[in-house]
């Protein structure tokens, strides 16, 4: 089976932001794999250890995104594909566009993503990218079993629980509980250097100018007030609920 | 010039979201004089939610009534919204930021080949341009945007954008819309209602919320008596969810889900960046918590220091008492 896994680089979830220049600031910052896009990864090797196959990762992004694919591979991917430019500006209309001229001329069973991205969480891109190549998607999926040209699968809808069945290709987007990814072993990292590592720009693909026109654009970037601290309330706990109810009453007016 | 903007409007058991008259809100403020709003509802058996909607500032509602469509499937929606969005030709489509939203929005934006404002929270009119608000880190800053001449698709979070309001009098058209006749690649072989009843995170007043102090699934128990009592719903930390506690459905915060509700009451949750980033923007923030230097205790606006299968049973009778 081929299996593509498009991932993003992201900020790990522990980070703090700053924003420097009207821009957030990235030094120091510690980079991950997008969380929701490693399940995918996870999944796609999952898939290739019990069936066979091949699992691509493929990533648009800056240079940086390099450590990413390498990660992927070290547990267990077999081929990368960076697609860096600096003509590629950060939107979902574009970027969509940019992997599915990669997508044209290859063949997939399977094409894996995250549900979301949480750096921009906006959740376009898997989405977008099925529909311009004309395949069906299933979002948020929390278990996929494929077997011959179709794939059972259960997908999360806030809370409630939908079993489909969709016919191959078609691209998935992973939700949390999907499986646990695991950690890159020592032999998996040393391997992954010795992996196929393709670096593609703009001119390495179909890509007409109009394409790249981004569609949306930032006017401001800002940081959230910080919230103040409030009051720890004191005297014995029965007292406390009780000043507390209070309080939401009064102070608040909550309720 | 006039411009078109369609809402496509979510039902849950047989009645509208909150969230399908906060987009419809929305368009409202984008849309001005001469500008037309249209309505398109999606299911079977809708005769009573077109006419719920017909009251509202809309001029037209496209009904589509099939079988395939009583639950949700991405193929089939897109099919049956083809022929709605050919003769509305929307310059913006307005959704709610759901499990639906979220799934079906960046299909039609790509169709559309428009750009798409995820998530959003706040929109402005300003110098002849609609200005959108939404976070980034979900939460940890915020970006504001704006649409370069082109169509649009925007998701609305639930919760932040104020539901539009009948108008007196007001009749919209309604105009039956046929599904067309095709072969779906995608099946919904059975949806297990785990939520039914129950208040969605995203759109509850008020969440009781609990991490790895509940120490087990059973321990979430007081924290749901607490929340059924005051009609909101309970989620959880990363910490609980990753201990087996709860589902992960029920996980705020960068990853899980970016909730604002009136009131989130945090029990026996530290407070780690990645879920503070998920709740720091409810307006009324509290902690329960044993450990007085617990993070979370620096963006609460009331605190408790005790242990919290003692002070969630108390407060739950206090509320009782007030709330009769």
């Amino acid at each position: 089976m081929n299996v593509y896994v498009i991932l993003k680089q992201t900020f790990d979830t522990e980070e703090k932001i700053v924003i420097q220049n009207g821009k957030v600031a990235e030094d120091g910052v510690k980079f991950v794999i997008n969380p929701y896009d490693e399940y995918a990864v996870e999944e796609a090797i999952r898939l290739k250890e019990q069936s066979g196959g091949i699992v691509t990762v493929v990533s648009v992004g800056p240079e940086r995104s390099a450590e990413a694919l390498r990660t992927a591979l070290a547990m267990g991917a077999d081929e990368a594909v960076l697609i860096s430019d600096d003509r590629i500006p950060a939107d979902e209309f574009v970027v969509s566009g940019v992997l599915a001229a990669y997508f044209t001329d290859k063949s997939y069973d399977l094409i894996l993503g995250g549900n979301f991205s949480v750096d921009n969480g906006a959740g376009q891109v898997a989405v977008r990218l099925a529909e311009l190549l004309g395949i069906p998607h299933i979002s948020s999926i929390i278990k996929l079993e494929p077997s011959g040209g179709s794939a059972a699968v259960r997908r999360d809808a806030e809370g409630d629980l939908e079993v489909l069945e969709v016919s191959l290709p078609a691209l998935f987007t992973a939700q949390q509980g999907l499986n646990e990814p695991r950690y890159p072993s020592l032999p998996g990292i040393m391997k992954a250097k010795k992996k196929p590592f393709q670096q593609l720009s703009l001119d390495d693909l179909d890509v007409h100018t109009g394409a790249l026109e981004p569609k949306t654009s930032q006017v401001e970037l800002f940081l959230p007030p910080a919230r103040q601290a409030g009051q720890i309330l004191q005297g014995d706990i029965p007292a406390q609920a009780a000043k507390l109810v209070e309080l939401l009453r009064t102070q608040s007016k909550a309720i | 010039m006039s411009r078109t903007y369609l809402i496509i409007a979510e039902h849950r058991d047989g009645k509208l979201r909150q969230v399908a008259l906060e987009a419809l809100q929305a368009a409202v403020i984008a849309s001005g004089d001469g500008d037309s709003l249209s309505a398109v509802v999606l299911g079977s058996q809708l005769d009573s939610l077109a006419g719920e909607l017909s009251s509202y500032p809309l001029s037209d509602i496209h009904v589509i009534e099939h079988d395939s469509l009583i639950h949700y499937n991405a193929e089939a929606y897109l099919a049956a919204l083809s022929p709605v969005l050919d003769s509305v030709q929307p310059d913006a489509v307005f959704t709610g930021h759901t499990a639906i939203g979220r799934d079906l929005a960046p299909a039609i934006a790509a169709k559309l080949q428009a750009g798409q404002l995820s998530d959003v929270i706040a929109i402005e009119p300003s110098d002849g341009q609609i200005v959108y608000t939404r976070p980034l880190y979900a939460g940890k800053a915020f970006e504001k945007k704006i649409v370069q001449d082109s169509r649009s698709v925007v998701t609305v979070r639930p919760n932040n954008i104020p539901a539009a309001q009948p108008t007196e009098g007001h009749q919209a058209r309604i105009i039956k819309v046929d599904t067309p006749a095709n072969s779906l690649r995608t099946v919904v072989k059975e949806v297990v209602r785990k939520t039914s009843g129950k208040v969605d995170l995203t759109e509850a007043k008020i969440i009781v919320s609990g991490g790895r102090g509940v120490k087990s699934a059973d321990g979430f128990k007081p924290l749901e008596e607490l929340a059924g009592l005051l009609g909101g719903a309970v989620g959880a930390s990363r910490g609980a969810c990753d201990a087996g506690y709860c589902d992960y459905g029920l996980q705020i915060g960068q990853t899980g889900k970016v909730v604002t509700p009136e009131i989130y009451i945090a029990c026996g949750i530290s407070g780690a960046i990645q879920h503070l980033a998920g709740m720091s923007q409810s307006r009324i923030i509290i902690a329960i918590n044993k450990d007085p230097e617990a993070p979370i205790f620096k963006i609460a606006d009331y605190g408790i220091v005790g242990d919290l299968f003692e002070v969630v049973p108390l407060l739950t009778r206090e509320f009782r008492k007030v709330l009769g």
